[in-house]
């Protein structure tokens, strides 16, 4: 019995180490990014394809966007809270994501690359 | 205006279609276009329906008439790309108020202004704009905001100043339509606005002859640029059961004309700076400043029919037909305009 008892604890240990380590593999990877007047912070990300990620991205100062239709990016950005989106990007290119929430002089510039590799 | 000026038809089908009657002539002057629009002249059929409807809504008479559309002042600018501030702008007062026959209409497609961080500068620059405009002899100035004009505070300064920022209007049996895409922050009309417009030309015909101006472009000319409209297809939905659709829009600081299945789109130069071509080049910066050409880029280009076919002359802009000088090279030369 006590033997019974010690195979058991062993196979459900063993078990939940196994379903922790698949969770974690199949977690998106997450990028946290920041946005301010008028840069995106980092300003260039490089993406896999067909491998999901996370875009966590922040507002410091003011309400911002972040908007890149090819790659069904659309977030509003307020400095009260993150926005994030995940997507599983399908195809392999070079994507410019721009600021859509006019935020001033240098608004027309503000945006950042997405490479999918 | 001398009579060189050729005209066209706004056609749905790519050949010269005469049953389309809404007919556009002109000039665009780079400071902004020059457009004759004669609705409903001749003919029965269609024509004489929208021509009897028009006049019986309005009880104007059909008449041809002239309109001209100006965009992108920024007054206030201050910057490498032209330090000559409102010079150009008040160069195209001074050249509208010249021509003949007079315009009975202008129409500013936004970005009258450009915004200000210091409080009550904002305004300032709104009233400097009004006291330029109000040399025009044509009394008739319709506006919409640009970005820079109301996108910061959601219009509410541009309403003291100028109205509401959409809105619609008849005028010699042309029916126009005021497109607000700026001031929600965002480059969008939104959901309520384009039901308003769906009501708005519900009681036309479909063969009324609709100008729609607006500040930015309507459809995807270059979205990594922001030229572009999100929701800009729904509007276009909403009229595409209309067939004389002309949309005048600036933004973008250059002429550009494109087509879509029921629409024509023509984008004026600005009275600023100019942005280069978006086909072939990859940063949006502004075409540096030549002081010995000081309105370089915001030249001439007439828009007129070859081969029976809308066509564009694009003409670099002197100023000497009308001006009756050497224009711009005289100006920059003497320097005492500048």
């Amino acid at each position: 019995m006590k033997r019974f008892v010690i195979v058991l604890c062993l196979v459900i240990i063993t078990t939940a180490a196994g379903f922790r380590l698949f969770a974690q593999e199949s977690q998106p990877r997450v990028i946290t990014i920041s946005a301010k007047r008028f840069e995106f912070t980092p300003n260039q990300i490089t993406l896999q394809r067909g491998q999901p990620v996370t875009l966590r991205v922040s507002a410091e100062d003011r309400e911002h966007g972040l908007y890149q239709k090819d790659l069904k990016i659309d977030l509003d950005l307020s400095p009260d809270h993150p926005s994030e989106v995940t997507i599983t990007p399908d195809k392999a290119g070079r994507f410019v994501a721009i600021c859509d929430h006019f935020c001033g002089s240098g608004h027309g510039n503000m945006k950042m690359v997405i490479t999918v590799e | 205006m001398k009579k060189r000026e050729a005209q066209f038809f706004i056609a749905m089908n790519e050949h010269f279609d005469r049953r389309k009657f809404l007919k556009v002539s002109g000039m665009s002057l780079g400071i902004g276009a020059l457009i004759s629009v004669a609705p409903a002249m001749a003919g029965g059929g269609a024509a004489a329906t929208v021509r009897r409807w028009f006049h019986k809504q309005n009880g104007e008479e059909v008449t041809p008439f002239h309109l001209v559309q100006l965009s992108d002042a920024h007054v206030g600018f201050q910057g490498p790309p032209n330090p000559t501030g409102t010079k150009a702008f008040e160069r195209a007062i001074d050249v509208i108020n010249g021509l003949d026959p007079q315009p009975e209409l202008i129409l500013f497609t936004g970005d009258l202004t450009h915004e200000a961080e210091a409080p009550g500068e904002h305004a300032k620059r709104m009233r400097r704009f009004q006291e330029i405009t109000s040399r025009l002899t044509t009394k008739k100035v319709m506006h919409v905001p640009g970005e820079h004009d109301a996108a910061l505070d959601n219009g509410v300064l541009y309403r003291q100043f100028f109205g509401e920022t959409h809105y619609s209007f008849d005028h010699r049996g042309v029916h126009f339509v005021a497109l607000d895409n700026v001031s929600s922050g965002k480059p969008a009309v939104g959901a309520e606005q384009i039901q308003w417009l769906e009501r708005d030309i519900a009681r036309y015909p479909r063969t009324a002859p609709i100008i729609v101006f607006t500040h930015r472009p309507l459809f995807d000319l270059r979205p990594d640029w922001e030229w572009f409209t999100r929701d800009g297809d729904d509007v276009l939905n909403v009229l595409a059961p209309y067939e004389n659709v002309t949309i005048l829009y600036g933004h973008i600081h250059r002429h550009d004309v494109h087509e879509t299945a029921h629409a024509k789109h023509y984008a004026s130069r600005s009275l600023i700076f100019a942005f280069p071509d978006p086909t072939t080049s990859g940063d949006k910066k502004p075409i540096p400043f030549d002081n010995g050409k000081p309105f370089q880029n915001l030249g001439m280009q007439r828009l007129g029919e070859k081969n029976g076919r809308p066509g564009v002359d694009d003409v670099e802009l002197t100023l000497r037909e009308y001006a009756g000088t050497d224009g711009v090279q005289q100006i920059s030369k003497t320097g005492a305009s500048l």
